[in-house]
């Protein structure tokens, strides 16, 4: 048993996170099982559990099938291929690494690019004999899409091609001017042959026209480059509190070092302030660094709470509503302009929706194409509405308050990463003006409390029918209403729109839209829409104040709608006539707690809408 | 060319370089945790931290209080008690927790119990089945935690490596590897659909290694049967076990004295040691730098079948 020496190494390089990445087949978890055996670190219960493993499936004697130390599932290995991204630690004489190995399959794009978003080099692999693929083409824009500072390409399978300097050249000149274009700060090229361990840990006698360095002394001297350093800032985590009276904002510093006494001002509200005590771990501590986790306190009782920003006073971050930014699709339902989402940026979360998608990218040839819905695997340049002014920064100039995720409302889901390029209208003054006349004012004066009725339900619910008898019935008691019916706007204000999902959800927010100005001057309005799907009626009700969007869900069920069919649509539907009807071929998501539930099988119309009058009466007293 | 020949030799000469390295990479690592932990606290409505005893829960512990100082830790602690833990455990947990003042819960499934389910009538599988990921499936319910956060290591075991931070379980607490939850930057997504919790894991990206760097850094004390001593051992399907009660003497061979330590804890009867004489942390570090084997080589439960972990991760294990 050996001590560890006492002697000083060489100096050591901070650790590297890799992400290893490329084709189906490249070779990426060859070239790491083989890097890890042949820098003997692969433990010796698991080297000889690799061994009976190639044995068992009846590789030909001493053939060993490196990729099977790293993919660890099940279904994996049955299938010979990677599905999500395995992480692996190792250290050598000169480095520690943290590498995701990461999948090829367009399928399991998600996952590649969970491995790569840390990545402070992604390592390329190209099979030499193959040639560029789909797949290189769309990790490398990705790459430049998350910010990863250097890229190397690992032109593998070199053997297969009699290790020709030629083919290596002609591989890497588009791949270098990619990169070029899309702007990743520095891309290197290194021919190696995994499987048969050339040029990974020394330069192979096979390719003696390559003059660099073998793979590994590349991985051990890279230098990744200093992210910019700007002036400090706090993500508030959490706000702790402790006996007696402490106060204080836990959080990860960013962009730089804070020190006792420093000016800083909270976002977005912009109070000002100043540092009075900074703690990392059990200490207070006079100043703290970059990628410290600290707890700050100020000087003066401020509002603070999570997802503020604690920034530097020369220095603050700019905050905006509505921004353009780049991002990759993830979820398997497409992205549509118009539906609410979470954005999480920092510690934040705000509603937020894409309010027009630019154009999106096309892998292959970088085109910008129309489009109107983005699916799985895809990137597009969008505009992005947040629901109240935020901190942020360019993603290129500060990636931790421009990186941001979007989240379906629903499930929870992860659906989207991005980076914010720029805001498209500053909030420059961060209290909103209040305008002199408001909607209180103008609905007082008709002696009313302005109100959005929503009826949802299925076609043929009654929705129409109850929403008239109670206009009716609210015009008799002398308020002022207005009534919407989905199917009349559609002759007019919504008569470009057809019935795919993209235009549902669109035809709803013009509704919605239409109603909230209604309230806004007052009115008691009716909305009568099929709205099928929950999240674009969470979108309609974020349109309004408190207590103002009432849902009103007029419940049939499917099989009573179908009987009545007053104008024989699902006769019509069923016979294939038309396509996406609800109820019939296309979904209806009931509401989960509506303000009003009416039992529309069981009860008259004229029942149902003093229900809802009884509802409105008993809130608002005239 | 065949594997052999160009791998380097391990040990000593190839390890210790980066030593220089470590101290600011320890506390890459520590903020990163702490962060995990304070975006836990904040983003679910009831979590809890499952405390297993062991050295990687000791750390947990260190960071969980690093990150909420000087406010104390906003969740208790979870141990789920097989009740074939060593006695030595039993007396570190309970100490810990009186001298911290911790929210200490310890769960045991009763039913288990009274059918009598042991490691060594019912084998690793069973027991573990029905005393540790049944009995966290009841925990979790009766208390209705939605988040469980753990000390599991992606360098641990290689289903391991492929976990998230924030790690979705689906209903029943299933982990489905197939449809993981993507994950970007620090950017950590707590938002849970109908019927799921989630797992997180502030250790994710440290290895044995660092764990053991900063145990000695930060002084952090663990359980002593992690450190070289004369113990009454028994050889037992390839394994050395540690006698640690008179439960089921019988059954096992000749016990004899040797120098042995445990790089991984759990049941005593499922628990490998291993011959060693680092009785101290240095000596400890030392032997881990040149080791050339696996962490969980002397845990008898992941040698059931070729891909153990990942079923029981499945069922909802730790
Ligand atoms: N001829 C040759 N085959 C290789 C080389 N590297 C990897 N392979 C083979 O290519 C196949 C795919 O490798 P794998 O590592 O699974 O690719 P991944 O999908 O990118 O992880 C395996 O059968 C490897 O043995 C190489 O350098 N030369």
């Amino acid at each position: 048993m050996s001590a560890v020496p006492a002697s000083p190494p060489a100096p050591a390089l901070p650790p590297l996170r890799l992400a290893i990445i490329g084709s189906v087949d490249d070779g990426k978890s060859t070239l790491l099982g083989r890097l890890l055996a042949d820098c003997g670190l692969v433990p010796e219960d698991q080297w000889q559990a690799l061994l009976a493993e190639c044995r068992r499936r009846g590789l030909p004697e001493g053939e060993i099938e490196y990729a099977w130390l790293n993919d660890g599932l099940e279904a994996e290995r049955e299938q010979g291929i990677t599905i999500d991204v395995a992480w692996r630690y190792f250290r050598t004489a000169r480095r520690v690494f943290i590498v995701a190995d990461c999948p090829g399959h367009e399928q399991y794009t998600r996952n590649m690019a969970s491995g790569l978003s840390r990545a402070e080099l992604a390592v390329l692999l190209i099979d030499a004999s193959r040639g560029v693929t789909r797949q290189t083409l769309r990790h490398l824009r990705i790459a430049a899409l998350f910010g990863v500072p250097g890229v190397l390409l690992a032109v593998n399978k070199m053997d297969r091609v009699g290790f020709s300097r030629e083919r290596f050249e002609e591989l890497v000149a588009p791949l270098a001017a990619l990169a070029r274009e899309l702007r990743i700060p520095r891309l290197e090229a290194i021919p190696i042959a995994a499987r048969e361990g050339e040029n990974l840990l020394r330069p192979s006698a096979r390719l003696p026209w390559h003059g660099g360095p073998s793979l590994l002394a590349f991985l051990e001297s890279y230098r990744v480059p200093p992210p910019a350093r700007e002036a400090a800032r706090l993500a508030v985590s959490l706000v702790l509190r402790a006996e007696p009276e402490f106060r204080g904002y836990a959080g990860t510093l960013a962009g730089g070092g804070i020190a006792l006494g420093d000016e800083v001002v909270v976002l977005p509200s912009g109070q000002r302030s100043r540092v009075a005590e900074i703690r990392r771990g059990f200490a207070a501590v006079p100043r703290a660094g970059a990628g410290d986790a600290v707890v700050l306190r100020l000087a003066d009782e401020r509002d603070v709470g999570r997802g503020d920003v604690i920034a530097a006073a020369r220095a603050p971050l700019a905050v905006a509503d509505q921004f353009a930014a780049q991002l990759l699709w993830l979820d398997e339902e497409p992205l549509l302009p118009g539906r609410r989402y979470w954005l999480r940026l920092a510690t934040l979360e705000v509603g937020a929706q894409v309010t027009e998608i630019r154009h999106r990218i096309e892998i292959e040839s970088g085109q910008r194409l129309a489009a109107r819905r983005l699916e799985a695997g895809e990137i597009a340049h969008l505009h992005l509405a947040a629901d109240r002014p935020i901190p942020f920064a360019p993603f290129a100039e500060e990636r931790p308050f421009g990186a941001f995720l979007l989240v379906d409302r629903e499930r929870g889901a992860t659906v989207a990463a991005g980076a914010i390029e720029y805001a498209l209208r500053r909030a420059t003054n961060v209290h909103w003006q209040p305008v002199a006349l408001g909607a209180e004012a103008r609905a007082r004066i008709k002696g009313q409390r302005p109100r959005c009725l929503w009826f949802t339900g299925l076609p043929a619910a009654g929705k129409s029918t109850v929403a008239d008898l109670l206009e009716q019935r609210l015009h008799a008691l002398g308020y002022h209403t207005m009534l919407l019916d989905g199917d009349n706007l559609r002759h007019g204000l919504n008569r470009d729109l057809g019935f795919t999902p993209e235009d549902r959800v669109e035809n709803i927010r013009r509704v919605a839209e239409v109603a909230r100005l209604m309230c806004e001057a007052g009115l008691i309005v009716l909305v009568s829409l099929v709205s099928p799907y929950r999240a674009d009626r969470a979108m309609a009700r974020s349109l309004f104040r408190a207590g103002e969007f009432v849902e009103v869900f007029v419940d049939v069920p499917p099989e009573v709608a179908a009987a009545r069919d007053p104008k024989g649509l699902y006769a019509k539907a069923r016979a294939g006539l038309i396509p996406n009807f609800t109820g019939v071929n296309a979904p209806y998501e009931p509401p989960e707690a509506p303000e009003i539930r009416l039992p529309a099988a069981e009860e008259p119309p004229e029942r149902l809408a003093e229900r809802v009058l009884a509802y409105l009466l008993e809130g608002s007293p005239r | 060319m065949s594997a052999g020949d160009a791998r380097r030799e391990p040990g000593t000469a190839t390890i210790p370089a980066a030593m220089k390295a470590d101290d600011a990479h320890l506390d890459r690592l520590e903020a990163e945790a702490i962060h995990v932990f304070r975006e836990a606290a904040a983003q679910f409505r009831q979590p809890v931290l499952l405390y297993s005893i062991g050295k990687d829960s000791s750390v947990l512990l260190h960071l969980a209080r690093k990150a909420f100082h000087p406010a104390r830790i906003p969740f208790p602690l979870l141990h789920i008690d097989t009740g074939w833990k060593f006695r030595e455990m039993y007396a570190f947990r309970d100490r810990v927790a009186r001298e911290l003042g911790l929210r200490l819960i310890v769960h045991v499934n009763e039913e288990g119990r009274a059918r009598g389910i042991n490691p060594l009538d019912h084998g690793a599988a069973l027991h573990t089945e029905v005393m540790k990921t049944e009995a966290l499936r009841q925990a979790l319910a009766l208390h209705g935690f939605d988040a469980a956060i753990g000390g599991a290591r992606r360098d641990e075991e290689r289903s391991r490596a492929k976990e998230r931070v924030f790690s979705v379980r689906h209903a029943g607490q299933r982990w489905d590897p197939r449809r993981q939850r993507p994950e970007f930057w620090e950017l950590l997504n707590g938002r849970l659909g109908p019927g799921e919790t989630m797992r997180v894991f502030p250790l994710s990206d440290w290895t044995e290694l660092d764990v053991w760097l900063y145990v000695r850094r930060e002084g952090i004390e663990v359980v002593p049967l992690y450190f070289a001593k004369e113990r009454p051992v028994v050889e037992h399907q390839g394994a050395l076990i540690v006698l640690d009660d008179p439960r089921f003497a019988d059954r096992f061979g000749p016990v004899r004295l040797e120098r042995v330590r445990f790089r991984s804890l759990g049941c005593w009867p499922l628990s490998g040691a291993i011959r060693s004489d680092a009785d101290t942390l240095d000596a400890l570090i030392a032997e881990q730098f040149a080791s050339r084997h696996s962490e969980r080589q002397g845990r008898l439960i992941d040698h059931d079948e070729a891909a153990s972990m990942e079923r029981k991760k499945r069922e909802g294990y730790f």
